[in-house]
């Protein structure tokens, strides 16, 4: 139990400073490698949940597949680092400000709703179908996923097609002086076609015959 | 566990959707010459029919299916009729205008159906999940379809400039959803309306600010509106004309189904949120709309403050305000089609114009054209007998009945405001010096205009239908 608690203060403790490094870093590729601690500290918090699933996809996905991409773009873009150097408090005091606020009503609100939560005078209504032992994570989201929730995951199927779809109306460009490879026009190649026998005269060259 | 078919039974206008989409997509990816839209718009606006007839395939029962995700009630074909009559017209609309344009790809019809797609699961849905997802899909095509004229760099300003507040506004209605769930024990609407009762615990007000928040950004209320009148400025104008009629649709039917079904309890705390909204949007569509010169900028303003009417009805928070928000929500659909409709008939020699200068003296060279535009305006601006007037009493009643004399006050005084500028292009079309004269409208852009204003002035006639349709409507939610 100990040992539990000394990890989840040690998770949350480096989530929350990687978080704040990731705003306060002057240079972006750093920015980009504090979230990426912060996502493995978070995937830590849902191990000690015992969402091991969660912990796992939060891994491969955010950090293997999603961080690496954030960081290609960041290291392609073309950015400024001496304008960034100069620091937020130079170049947009204002900005700092109002972010600053948003900040704190945002943490006054949580504490406030922590209080609450703790003095919750009503018992919580429990949703959900507690988990039968013996069953992994993985194996009870797959019982329900595709049954119970069909529809949730259909609808969220959608929302990804249409993610591509977008992308590429908005991004993919045609160009027609660049050379595509075309199957059919390869496989309808014959000898025939391709290939044309020249008698060449002497001195004449090709052009000659 | 509901049986597979009685499920698809009540979902099917949904489910014609999804697999209409995906049709068309294939039918776009393989068939379509270079890309170009080639019988998908048409194709699109028969399956959007479709959906819409299946809306009356069984008008009396209510069922709650796909594990309690999903309801299929009267109010919900109410609005999905409204909503999928907004995505038909804005389709119809922008036939002419993307092939003159050069946009007219595949994608944009498909974008449409799916983004309707969205709209009819957002309507229907009946637990925070299934409202999230149906948000996202509607919202993620309206960005792509916001910058569909990508190499026009203001389409472009308008698509990115959606996407990233549209990003900001989900986050807040997630963390207002997450905290919700954290003081309820459950995402349902109805197990959040038992577990909230009596005082609400602080975290759950938090919650419902947020969530209303991340609404009210979708019906562009105020303070939240501050990217209407870019976007709908930027974007093509039927693109525009979709966000005003269908979009809308959603938004607002979704907002007045999760305050009366998931906190019916709590009537005091979502209120004073509908209420300062409300003043706001009507006072800033009244006021702001006064200076502007473009007529979508105008028309952006303008649908601020008709968002901030409807919600004087639902202030009410009782049946009659429900049914009088389902009345305004149907009228302003037919008075918007309509004045975009107008809108997109503005073409100069072969390009859109979009300053409302260049109605001046309409009436002299297209009698027909502004007598409907007046029409319309006159309806917007809420004069009797039209339409309009009927929309706003409907939506005021209910909250003077209430005891919300104030709102009903202050709207009475916007709309007065409101009437300048709507006055004034009914002055510019027929006391003006006539400007150049407009092209020749498609038959199809001059068919929505004609037929939004012959509803528009005979609406008084034969209101009934429509009232009792939302009597019905609302009646379903209580």
């Amino acid at each position: 139990m100990l040992l539990t608690a000394a990890f989840f203060w040690l998770f949350a403790i480096v989530t929350i400073l990687s978080a704040i490094a990731v705003v306060t870093a002057r240079n972006p590729v750093h920015s980009v490698l504090f979230l990426i601690l912060a996502f493995v500290n978070a995937a830590g918090l849902f191990l000690l949940l015992g969402a091991e699933f969660l912990a796992m996809i939060l891994v491969v996905v955010y950090v293997g597949a999603v961080a690496v991409l954030f960081l290609f773009v960041v290291m392609m873009l073309d950015v400024d680092f001496a304008e960034l150097k100069k620091g937020m408090m130079a170049t947009q005091p204002g900005l700092l400000v109002v972010g600053l606020a948003v900040a704190a009503v945002v943490v006054i609100e949580l504490v406030m709703v922590m209080g609450g939560w703790l003095h919750l005078a009503q018992p919580l209504a429990v949703g959900g179908v507690p988990l039968s032992p013996g069953v992994s994570n993985t194996q009870a989201l797959g019982l329900v996923l595709y049954t119970r929730y069909f529809y949730l995951f259909q609808a969220a199927g959608f929302v990804l097609l249409t993610a591509m779809i977008g992308a590429i109306v908005l991004t993919l460009r045609h160009k027609p002086e660049v050379k595509r490879q075309s199957i059919e026009e390869q496989n309808a190649r014959t000898r025939s076609g391709a290939i044309e026998i020249v008698k060449v005269r002497s001195r004449t060259g090709v052009e000659g015959a | 566990m509901t049986p597979f078919s009685f499920a698809l039974a009540h979902s099917l206008p949904e489910a014609v959707l999804a697999i209409g989409a995906l049709t068309l997509l294939m039918l776009g990816v393989f068939r379509a010459k270079d890309g170009r839209d080639w019988i998908i718009s048409e194709l699109a606006i028969v399956i959007l029919g479709i959906a819409f007839i299946l809306l009356f395939f069984d008008l009396k029962s209510n069922a709650v299916i796909w594990s309690g995700s999903f309801v299929d009630d009267a109010f919900g074909r109410f609005m999905k009729g409204l909503a999928l009559a907004g995505s038909i017209g804005a389709l119809v609309l922008s036939l002419d205008f993307m092939r003159r344009e050069k946009i007219d790809l595949f994608e944009f019809p498909v974008l449409i159906v799916i983004a309707t797609l969205g709209m009819l699961l957002l309507i229907s849905a009946r637990d925070l999940i299934a409202l999230y997802l149906g948000l996202e899909l509607m919202s993620l095509s309206l960005y792509v379809i916001a910058a569909f004229d990508r190499d026009n760099p203001r389409a472009s300003e308008a698509g990115l400039k959606y996407f990233a507040l549209g990003a900001l506004s989900s986050g807040m209605l997630l963390y207002g959803a997450s905290l919700i769930y954290g003081t309820a024990g459950t995402i349902t609407f109805d197990g959040i309306a038992k577990a909230m009762t009596g005082v609400p615990s602080i975290g759950a007000v938090f919650g419902l600010v947020f969530l209303l928040s991340g609404l009210a950004f979708k019906m562009s209320l105020v303070p939240f509106h501050m990217w209407t009148p870019d976007v709908y400025e930027g974007a093509p104008t039927p693109v525009t004309t979709f966000f005003a009629s269908a979009a809308k649709m959603a938004a607002v039917a979704i907002a007045v189904r999760i305050v009366m079904t998931a906190f019916p309890h709590v009537v005091p705390q979502w209120r004073q949120i509908i209420v300062f909204t409300s003043i706001l949007s009507m006072a800033v569509g009244a006021f702001a709309a006064i200076g502007q010169t473009n007529i979508k900028r105008l028309m952006a303003y303008s649908s601020i403050g008709h968002m901030g009417f409807a919600m004087v009805g639902l202030a009410a928070a009782n049946e009659a305000g429900v049914q009088g928000v389902l009345i305004y929500m149907a009228i302003y659909l037919v008075m918007t089609l309509g004045a975009f409709a107008a809108i997109l008939s503005m073409r100069i020699t072969g390009t859109y114009v979009e300053n409302i200068g260049d109605l001046a003296g309409l009436s002299q060279r297209n009698g027909f054209m502004a007598f409907c535009l007046a029409a319309i305006m006159l309806s917007l601006a809420g004069i009797p007998p039209l339409a309009g007037f009927w929309a706003k009493f409907y939506a005021f009643s209910p909250a003077v009945n209430a005891g919300l004399y104030p709102l009903a006050v202050l709207g009475v005084l916007a709309s007065t405001v409101a009437c300048f500028y709507y006055l004034r292009i009914c002055k510019i079309m027929y006391f003006d010096d006539p400007a150049k004269p407009f092209d020749r409208a498609s038959p199809a852009v001059t068919g929505v205009l004609a037929l939004s204003s012959l509803l528009i002035v005979l609406f008084s006639f034969w209101p009934g239908p429509l009232v009792s349709a939302a009597a019905a409507a609302a009646k379903s939610l209580f």
